[in-house]
């Protein structure tokens, strides 16, 4: 039996990755599922669900915050980044991307939406972090196949592939 | 693990949420949500109606001024961390702030809804007790102000009436001859801590201890503030003091056990880092006298 319920809908215009979205939900919607069930971005992954896996990780205003810990009807105000919008505007692999493959910083790749939203904005905050540093950075963020050791390692190679990129013409 | 149904509301002026909120008594307010929404996704907590406060851009600052630092409703944990006036005034608002989960949650998380949430394992209740602070909340008809002594009333329980809202946390600035430090030990970095403890001491201009004060969270079910200046009685902060100081405390704590610690080593938690805190702010207190003299 399916129960028939009368939950009110919201609308509410979301920007993201510079696309407007008018989507019309329920309040108890999560920005993470607004995100992947309302606009098909389905790059952003949720594992656990109540703060503490950061898989569901996106930039607000360039910010990481957990897409799970927030309303859709509450996150109009924002730009929102996700992992789809990481891309450089040509197709080609941001830094962070880049790093990331070249350093074997995934393996079953459910994680790595999360990291690569929080690491973007870590390296936007701190250009040249230190292991210790490139640690706190991904601290927030589980991964259980890497053991975290190339994950560091990319932070570090896109922090530098970063840099390069601000210097080339 | 999704919400149960509620009805919501965004109202654009402080007026206006607190209208709302007087017109349901099953109403809950929505700041950073970093609490309130696992809470609702676990569904620990069904409200009729949330009342979404991050609309209202009045309470949004922190200000630092000679007495102390207002933090406002909206203002997020990051925010208040990153301010370097705040830093100045208070310096053990930074230093607690960066143990607050990860920087991830402290970009959404607001320290009044730390406050409120009165989580005895949080870090700024503990701050906010231990420096005698104080929090304005407001309602519909009245404002009025809640010293942190009265402000915890139980385990994630604060003394709020149904109908008000949190508007600002006042810490007061740190007092000449102070010193601060915050320590805490989590099972993994960003976690909640197994045992914390921030400490306020005092000297005197022959750098002898006056005062010596700490607040511990994770200890107990409200965050507990202890006076420990009668160990310190001869001025030193030497190991024997030291040692004396955790034993002292553990006669006002009931260090409870949960799956991740025992109560024992809860205990043995309390006595290092008591050791720990109170010498790091000693040291803190004299560097800072030193370098006012200078």
């Amino acid at each position: 039996m399916t129960e028939v319920t009368n939950e009110q809908a919201y609308e509410v215009r979301l920007r993201v990755n510079g696309v407007a979205y008018d989507v019309t939900v329920p309040a108890r919607r999560l920005l993470s599922d607004a995100l992947r069930h309302d606009l098909g971005l389905t790059g952003t992954h949720v594992g656990c669900e109540h703060g503490v896996c950061g898989a569901c990780t996106v930039l607000v205003d360039g910010r990481p915050m957990r897409s799970c810990l927030m309303l859709a009807v509450s996150a109009g105000d924002y730009e929102i980044t996700t992992v789809e919008g990481l891309t450089n505007a040509d197709g080609s692999l941001s830094p962070v991307q880049q790093a990331f493959k070249e350093c074997h910083g995934l393996q079953c790749g459910f994680c790595t939406p999360g990291f690569l939203t929080t690491i973007t904005a870590g390296i936007a905050e701190n250009p040249d972090p230190t292991r210790e540093e490139a640690r706190e950075m991904v601290s927030g963020n589980l991964c259980r196949c890497t053991g975290y050791q190339n994950i560091v390692e990319a932070v570090c190679v896109a922090a530098k592939l970063a840099r390069g990129a601000e210097v080339a013409p | 693990m999704k919400p149960s149904p509620f009805e919501f509301l965004r109202p654009a002026t402080l007026a206006e949420a607190l209208e709302a909120l007087a017109g349901n008594p099953h109403a809950k307010v929505l700041a950073g949500g970093q609490s309130l929404i696992p809470l609702l996704s676990m569904r620990l907590a069904a409200p009729e109606m949330l009342v979404d406060i991050n609309g209202l851009d009045e309470l949004a600052y922190v200000r630092a001024s000679t007495d102390g630092v207002r933090v406002g409703a909206l203002a997020r944990h990051a925010e208040v961390q990153a301010d370097a006036d705040a830093e100045r005034v208070q310096p053990l608002l930074a230093q607690a702030l960066a143990l607050v989960a990860h920087p991830t949650i402290r970009n959404r998380g607001t320290t009044v809804g730390s406050i409120v949430h009165a989580d005895a394992s949080a870090e700024m209740p503990v701050v906010l007790s231990l420096l005698s602070g104080s929090l304005t909340v407001a309602s519909a008809a009245s404002t009025r102000t809640i010293p942190a002594s009265e402000l915890y009333a139980g385990p994630m329980e604060s003394t709020l009436q149904q109908g008000e809202i949190a508007t600002e946390a006042f810490f007061p600035a740190l007092a000449p001859g102070a010193g601060v430090a915050f320590d805490e030990i989590a099972r993994r970095h960003g976690d909640y801590a197994l045992c914390g403890v921030a400490a306020v001491v005092t000297v005197d201009d022959a750098r002898k201890v006056e005062s010596v004060r700490c607040g511990y969270l994770s200890v107990c079910e409200v965050p507990t503030v202890l006076d420990l200046s009668e160990v310190f009685a001869s001025g030193a902060v030497g190991d024997a003091a030291l040692a004396a100081a955790g034993e002292l405390a553990l006669g006002s704590l009931e260090p409870e056990a949960d799956i991740h610690a025992s109560a024992d080593y809860r205990a043995q938690l309390v006595r290092v880092l008591t050791a720990r805190v109170v010498r790091a702010a000693y040291d803190d207190a004299v560097d800072r006298s030193d370098r006012r003299v200078r």
